[in-house]
């Protein structure tokens, strides 16, 4: 049986005790998926899975406050997420139902965008799309593009080690074989360069930011929504200017807030209308925090994160002598 | 020793605070670039303090705190390590000098203890020199950008 029928039987059959199952649905195009709030079963049949599911449902897991009791489906990465929450008590086990699948690799949106900019050919006149066979196949302005799903993938997919949901109730089809080594060649190949360079970067990135929050509102583990304190006056973590230092300042909030937190997911990079690397500050938090107490985000239910633990005598970290 | 420098510190009320102290009743020669900021405890601070005060101009910002097993509230300390040690290794990745942010341990009673960690650390900021900031030039880089698009922007 397919994936995507078998995943379909099963939230039918778990629906009854749900207050609500989120998957992807068609979007706006056809390249476009959308999150899917299913309440009912008539729903059940506008159910999408396919490498263009790009969302990392886990975002919405926490909007709902803890009386309801909600369906997440989830990929590899996206059920970190899901454990991160639940280790850090932000959502509740008896709450949440996981229907977990096997995924190859999702593709980035702004990888065919620039593949079709270098045809010629405009993302916006896509009019019809087909997935499968590691091709992506696409009808634009007339024409039949196929795209290699290796040249368009997420940069994330490529290091993937957690292709299969990590933690699930129901999971559908058959787990991929496969982790890819992660050294964290991005962040080292970044730290080649020298502080002035680096910082050069930042403020050319930084300036194209419109401070619109949409890195923060995709991020599965930003949980304090109205209470984030980059918009409150008192404290004033960040005024209301646009300069660099506010827009920079912001995204080390995030940084920092994330700290032994991030699953990665890469949300906060694929929510940014500039483009901005966002991933980058966070997979270098991830690195770090695996290099000092060996633990990567939202793999085990019951570890407690590192920030919020301690040893009388850490393993790893030199006691500063002077 | 050339121009004064912007050192910001950040000290627990209990061991390094009073640290400093000693330090100044015993009248023990410092160099005068550090700007102290008392907190409660070293479990109090914040990475974001440092960041924020290394992104709004400090060259250099030293935390100190009671000595691991000491702290006059048992834990704090440790949590403060762990997140103190993970801030020292991003510093790098947005371009500012490891060497720009120090945290140590100082007691009450360790006078000149105090003494030789601002001297070092004072000294190795005025090595480093004046902090890059992101916002330098911002201005006439928005303007340049602005004549790129050909949009008028009176002088």
């Amino acid at each position: 049986m397919p994936v995507l029928d078998e995943l379909k039987a099963q939230i039918a059959r778990r629906l009854p005790e749900l207050d609500m199952v989120i998957g992807w649905g068609h979007g706006y195009d056809s390249l476009h998926r959308t999150p899917l709030f299913i309440e009912n079963e008539a729903d059940i049949d506008k159910l999408v899975f396919d490498p263009l599911c790009v969302h990392n449902l886990a975002t919405y897991l926490t909007r709902h406050g803890n009386a309801k009791k909600i369906g997440v489906v989830v990929k590899g990465c996206d059920s970190r997420s899901v454990v991160e929450l639940l280790q850090e008590k932000l959502v509740s086990r008896d709450n949440v139902v996981i229907f977990g699948l096997p995924c190859e690799g999702v593709a980035d949106l702004g990888k065919v965008k620039r593949a079709l900019t270098d045809l010629g050919l405009d993302i916006g006149r896509v009019r019809e799309t087909a997935t499968g066979g590691g091709k992506l196949t696409l009808t634009v302005s007339g024409k039949e593009v196929v795209l290699p799903m290796s040249e368009v993938m997420a940069d994330k997919c490529g290091r993937c080690r957690y292709h299969n949901a990590v933690l699930h109730d129901e999971f559908a089809g058959t787990p991929v074989e496969g982790q890819a080594k992660d050294a964290y060649a991005d962040v080292a190949s970044f730290e080649s360069q020298t502080l002035e360079e680096r910082m050069e970067f930042w403020r050319e990135q930084m300036e194209r930011c419109v401070r619109c929050y949409a890195c923060r509102n995709a991020c599965p583990l930003c949980v304090c929504r109205d209470y984030c304190i980059a918009q409150s006056r008192d404290p004033g973590w960040v005024s209301q200017r646009d300069g660099l230092e506010e827009k920079f300042f912001f995204q080390m909030i995030h940084a920092m807030h994330l700290a032994g937190r991030c699953t990665e997911c890469g949300e906060c990079e694929r929510a940014c209308p500039v483009d901005i690397p966002l991933l980058l500050l966070k997979r270098k938090l991830g690195k770090e925090i695996k290099d000092l107490f060996d633990y990567s985000a939202g793999t085990e239910l019951e570890i407690k994160p590192p920030l919020l633990a301690f040893k009388v005598e850490e393993d790893n970290i030199n006691e500063r002598g002077w | 020793m050339d121009k004064e420098m912007r050192i910001v510190g950040f000290l627990c009320n209990w061991c390094s605070y009073g640290g400093a102290d000693t330090a100044g009743v015993g009248r023990f020669l410092q160099p005068t670039d550090l700007r102290i900021i008392r907190l409660p405890c070293s479990g109090r601070i914040d990475p974001l303090f440092v960041l924020k005060t290394l992104i709004g101009g400090a060259d250099g910002v030293l935390v100190s705190g009671c000595h691991p097993r000491d702290c006059h509230y048992s834990e704090g300390n440790y949590y403060a390590r762990r997140r103190l040690e993970v801030l020292k290794r991003f510093l790098p990745v947005i371009g500012i000098d490891q060497g720009r942010f120090e945290y140590t341990w100082v007691s009450a009673s360790e006078g000149q203890r105090w003494q030789h960690v601002v001297t070092t650390f004072t000294n190795q900021i005025h090595a480093l020199g004046p902090i890059q900031r992101i916002g330098k030039d911002a201005q006439a880089r928005a303007c340049a950008f602005g004549r790129t698009l050909e949009v008028d922007i009176p002088a």
